[in-house]
């Protein structure tokens, strides 16, 4: 169950940021950026082929490096060429399978037998025993994580902030959106790949498939992160990332242990969980809007307060 | 100040929805001037101000403003040099944005040049503490809060802080009252006129109050069908009454004036 238990946190935090990358481009700056996935295979590529050339660290950078040029690649569609978000999200991605392919020597799977990646040149080093990796994925997440919440607060994140909560009064104040949203999109998709990088190295794999769903995944972890801890500041919402992350793989791993719920229904779950928690307030509207029309319907005002409760709860049930 | 030189803009130009905005449009501002705007419904009020703002490029003609050619400046450059308040109190703020934040956004147009990596300094928090307290709302005490928090008039009040906050060359004011109630309405008028008088901003002010129109100021512009119909300044503005102003527009334009807003009194 340890073993269990360490493998989540694990792979929680191998993840996390991601779901901090969706943080970036879905709550600041309010732009579902469909990049992700591409984006996240992209940056294993780059770290895996670089640890195979025997150079891990440089890896992760130019990973990084790589998932900045993608996210510019979306933001330049988006802002100079007009191209919804979403639309230009999702043309980079595809581009982008080409582009790993390629990165991967034109092969669907890369594999480091026994090269040395950032985990085992880190064993080696440190006398961890088997919490090598998680420490070393924590202080990775940690240090994104301060340097993102150090960056929102300055000038230049303020206006990136602003970007996202009020266009409007952006084009009316001295900042520049189509510079704003480059570097926020750029930033996130630096974290997106660096993720994927982390992940490549860890698992001494690659594959072309590996980042299908991620974006959706990540979703759910900030969900579930923001269900955890509120969603009222910027803080708040990078660190819950983090903790959404290693849940979900909590929740995985339990599903895998005690086949509660097979694991391959798992993306269905997960994809449930979005759908379910940004409707939530769509859902929320329309129940409220069936008990005042039942508490209309049923007329004489005696009898209101005997039967809307009744119908108030059978409609409850009903959105579930 | 403003030299505004034949500018037209015209939308949906070839369709059957085309419409003239502006035709041929000029005036010219002198340093410190404080006009009111009035005009029919449709007579390029908002049009001119985005003109001048930069919001699109006119289709002929030349800006110019401190002696600068503005008319290919990107809107986001101008707003360096140009404040502007729009009629929605939620247009100028960013709500999930603290009240410190937001003032720091407004402050960065004084900030070319500096880090855009820095952060919010003691010194500029402590600027911001005493402009807010020039409000008289008690908003310097709750500078963490976020301004989603705020009633539309304290918002105005902020928004109108921000735009004035480093000086600007030129103040366009859309309405900026019309969404609030008379009493707040009232404050933020005083606050205007505080704010532009001892600045010495020079502003324009598009109003559908024609007392407001009458008596604030120092010069009034009445607008029709992307004309300028009169320019009333000087001895003549002075003494100027709604009643003289209703009957320069029936005598420039040949029909009332027409605006389903407009307040007579």
């Amino acid at each position: 169950m340890l073993y269990i238990l360490k493998t989540a946190l694990e792979l929680g935090l191998l993840y996390a940021l991601v779901p901090m990358a969706l943080f970036m481009s879905y709550r600041v700056l309010d732009i579902a950026d469909l990049t992700t996935d591409g984006c996240f295979v992209l940056g294993a590529a780059v770290s895996v082929q670089m640890a195979a050339a025997g150079y891990p660290i440089p890896g992760l950078f130019l990973a990084m490096l790589a998932g900045s040029c993608a996210g510019f690649v979306t933001a330049f569609l988006h802002t100079r060429m007009k191209v919804p978000s979403i639309l230009a999200g999702i043309i980079t991605n595809t581009g982008l399978y080409t582009i790993n392919l390629m990165v991967m020597g034109w092969t669907s799977n890369v594999s480091l037998l026994k090269k040395s990646t950032v985990f085992s040149m880190f064993k080696k080093l440190t006398f961890l025993g088997d919490w090598y990796a998680a420490t070393l994925a924590f202080l990775i997440v940690a240090t994104v994580s301060a340097l993102l919440m150090a960056f929102l607060s300055t000038r230049l994140g303020l206006s990136i902030r602003a970007t996202g909560d009020n266009i409007d009064m952006v084009r009316a104040s001295s900042i520049n959106p189509t510079f704003t949203i480059t570097v926020g999109l750029c930033l996130a998709n630096a974290m997106t790949a660096l993720s994927g990088a982390m992940v490549g190295q860890y698992q001494k794999t690659v594959d072309i498939n590996g980042g299908t769903g991620i974006v959706v995944i990540g979703l759910a972890c900030l969900i579930i992160g923001e269900t955890v801890l509120g969603r009222r500041s910027i803080k708040k919402g990078v660190i819950a990332a983090v903790i959404g992350s290693i849940v979900y793989r909590v929740i995985y791993a339990v599903c895998l242990y005690t086949k509660v719920i097979p694991v391959e229904f798992l993306k269905l779950l997960t994809a449930a969980i979005v759908a379910i928690a940004i409707a939530f307030p769509a859902l929320k509207k329309m129940v409220l809007f069936q008990k005042r029309k039942s508490a209309h319907t049923s007329g004489r005002r005696f009898v209101k307060s005997k039967t809307v409760p009744a119908e108030a709860d059978g409609s409850g049930k009903g959105e579930k | 100040m403003l030299e505004i030189k034949d500018i037209s803009v015209t939308f949906n130009p070839g369709s059957p929805d085309e419409k003239k905005a502006l035709d041929k449009f000029s005036l010219k501002l002198e340093d410190g001037d404080f006009v009111t705007i009035i005009g029919s419904n449709g007579a390029g009020k908002s049009t001119l101000f985005n003109a001048v703002a930069g919001s699109f490029y006119v289709d002929e003609g030349s800006i110019f403003l401190g002696g600068q050619d503005i008319t290919f400046l990107e809107e986001h450059k101008r707003s360096r040099i140009i404040g502007r308040m729009f009629q929605d109190p939620l247009k100028g703020t960013a709500p999930s944005m603290t009240i410190e934040e937001n003032l720091a956004l407004a402050y960065l147009r004084s900030a070319e040049g500096t880090n855009p990596f820095s952060h919010i300094s003691g010194r500029d928090k402590q600027i911001f503490r005493e402009k807010l307290s020039m409000l008289g709302m008690g908003l310097e005490d709750r500078m963490k809060h976020p301004v989603g928090l705020l009633s539309g008039g304290q918002r105005q009040a902020l928004t109108l802080l921000m735009a004035t906050l480093v000086t600007p060359k030129l103040l366009l004011l859309d309405e900026h009252t019309a969404a609030l109630d008379p009493a707040t309405a009232e404050k933020v008028i005083e606050l205007t006129r505080q704010i532009v008088g001892e600045n010495h901003i020079t502003c324009m002010m598009i109003t559908h109050n024609m007392q407001q129109a009458v008596e604030i100021g120092n010069r009034t512009f009445l607008m029709a069908d992307g004309k300028l119909v009169y320019d009333v300044k000087g001895p003549e503005r002075e003494g100027l009454t709604v009643e003289d102003l209703l009957e320069k527009f029936k005598s420039g334009t040949g029909k009332a004036l027409d605006n389903d807003r407009m307040l007579l009194s």
